[in-house]
């Protein structure tokens, strides 16, 4: 039943390592930017906090294919932004992070503003009260804490995120769902081994980042 | 008329839900349907078509259906006793076709189905019906792509898995870049503005595309042969009785001239010169 795997014919884990680069890339990356998007939602400047919940509220419900696929046709094909990729390969790959990091932000910077809600306004008061400024007291006391209470759920998006790379297949980036389109394509006659194959594959992904950050959100929550 | 048409939207609903089910893996209720349908000749048929191809397989917008494939298997059915009106149409995906065949949620399957091995161990097939090639589509003023060799400097499209993607990686010109897509509609848009140099796929697909009222004139075909797709009908495995029956039907079909028309009627313009129809090699 699986003995398509031996004829040397897929790269099932070059596919996965793809879907790995594009899952760390992009968790750095959204982790970043979801934290500047938290800072500015919480930020004491009007015009930061209006872009802050715009930006978050426009992403978060635009479908993830409709991103990636509006990176591809529109910023590539359209307007001939490849962010500095000679091929379709590395260009597609780049849209990709990019579409996926948009995308991810949004949730990281949720699930840290409920962080953010979770440390004492005491806290913050006595910050201010010692004259740390308004950068001062949120990268040193509150960011600190915030993010020591949101570790499990920002592990639920980093699972969502590594499941979402499969979008990517959309532009053409060569990752799990796309070798598993081609094996559809070739293998007819394995239809459900090809499918209990890449299902497999993604819980051994996610089931261990699941299991590896519970238990570190066990062991740095902050006990109040 | 209007009986007719509250039937079709009721018939198109009914379609939906059943590829929703099929989707879930819950294929309880749309087995026992299809049962009912595969009776007698007063019941409907069910047969697996592409939705989404301009001159073979298409739905179109006020919910008729039209192209190649469509008048292949309208052929079919009235040759198998159904009369037009008797035929109930499914999006037949092709990742999903040899499992609609096998659970019986359709008759048979006239979808762009090349024959090959692999489907073979699945389902059986009538026919083939067309031979098709998988060929370039470019831009009607470009004619710098001449022979397969070309490839390697230019900018390609195709959709992401498709056999024509992997030949292109595999084997014809490994050092095209080649732009994976997940529809036609994109690969054109691509080649329209110019971010690619061509589309490839079989031949009958590119003629199309090139053959819709919007396209026309904007594009040619290169006419290279780079790999041959014998074109079946899908049907049950062990079903050797519909086999004969098809086979049959589709020697009348090219005898009588319906299969040169339909041909020339949904591809013609394309300026697409087809090959003759093929010898009838399965089941027979």
């Amino acid at each position: 039943m699986f003995d398509f795997l031996d004829s040397g014919q897929y790269d099932l884990l070059g596919a996965f390592w793809v879907t790995v680069q594009l899952t760390l890339y992009s968790a750095v990356g959204s982790l970043i930017w979801g934290t500047v998007l938290a800072g500015m939602r919480v930020s004491p400047v009007p015009l930061m906090r209006a872009f802050g919940t715009a930006y978050v509220n426009l992403v978060r419900n635009t479908p993830l294919t409709l991103l990636i696929i509006g990176s591809s046709l529109g910023l590539s094909q359209t307007l001939g932004i490849n962010l500095g990729g000679e091929t379709f390969k590395e260009t597609g790959f780049r849209l990709a992070v990019l579409a996926l990091t948009a995308y991810t932000g949004t949730f990281v910077c949720e699930a840290l503003r409920s962080g953010i809600n979770t440390v004492p306004v005491g806290q913050a008061e006595a910050a201010r009260a010692l004259g740390l400024s308004f950068f001062q007291v949120l990268t040193l006391i509150v960011l600190p804490q915030a993010f020591r209470a949101v570790i499990a759920p920002l592990a639920n998006v980093l699972i969502a995120l590594t499941k979402n790379t499969t979008v990517a297949a959309a532009i053409g980036v060569a990752e799990a769902a796309l070798l598993m389109k081609e094996m559809i394509e070739n293998e007819a006659d394995a239809l459900f081994a090809v499918f209990g194959i890449f299902a497999l594959g993604f819980c051994l992904l996610t089931l261990p980042t699941g299991l590896l950050l519970g238990w570190v959100a066990k062991r740095v929550a902050v006990k109040r | 008329m209007k009986v007719l048409k509250t039937g079709a939207a009721v018939a198109t609903a009914v379609v939906l839900a059943l590829t929703a089910t099929a989707c879930g893996g819950g294929s309880k209720d749309t087995a026992s349907d299809a049962g009912a349908s595969g009776g007698s000749k007063s019941d409907k048929i069910v047969i697996g078509i592409k939705f989404d191809q301009p001159g073979l397989g298409l739905k179109t917008p006020d919910g008729k259906f039209e192209g190649f494939d469509v008048d292949v298997a309208t052929y079919v059915a009235k040759e198998l006793g159904y009369q037009p009106d008797q035929i109930e149409w499914k999006q037949a995906i092709s990742a999903e076709r040899e499992n609609l065949i096998s659970n019986g949620d359709v008759k048979f399957i006239a979808a762009t189905y090349s024959i090959n091995d692999k489907r073979k161990a699945k389902v059986d097939f009538a026919g083939p019906y067309f031979l098709a090639h998988q060929d370039l589509l470019v831009r009607a003023d470009d004619s710098s792509i001449t022979k397969v060799e070309d490839l390697n400097k230019k900018k390609l499209c195709s959709v992401t898995g498709s056999t024509s993607a992997q030949n292109i990686k595999k084997d014809l010109a490994k050092d095209a870049d080649l732009l994976e897509q997940g529809g036609y509609s994109e690969c054109l848009t691509a080649l329209e503005n110019k971010s690619v140099d061509a589309l490839t796929t079989d031949n009958s697909i590119l003629a199309g595309y090139a053959a819709q009222e919007k396209n026309k004139g904007k594009f040619k075909l290169v006419g290279l042969s780079m790999s041959n797709e014998n074109y079946g009908i899908g049907l049950k495995k062990g079903d050797k009785d519909l086999q004969t029956k098809i086979n049959a039907a589709l020697k009348k079909m090219v005898a009588d001239g319906s299969w040169e028309a339909a041909i020339k009627k949904n591809l013609g313009p394309a300026g697409y010169k087809n090959e003759p129809a093929p010898q009838i090699t399965e089941g027979s």
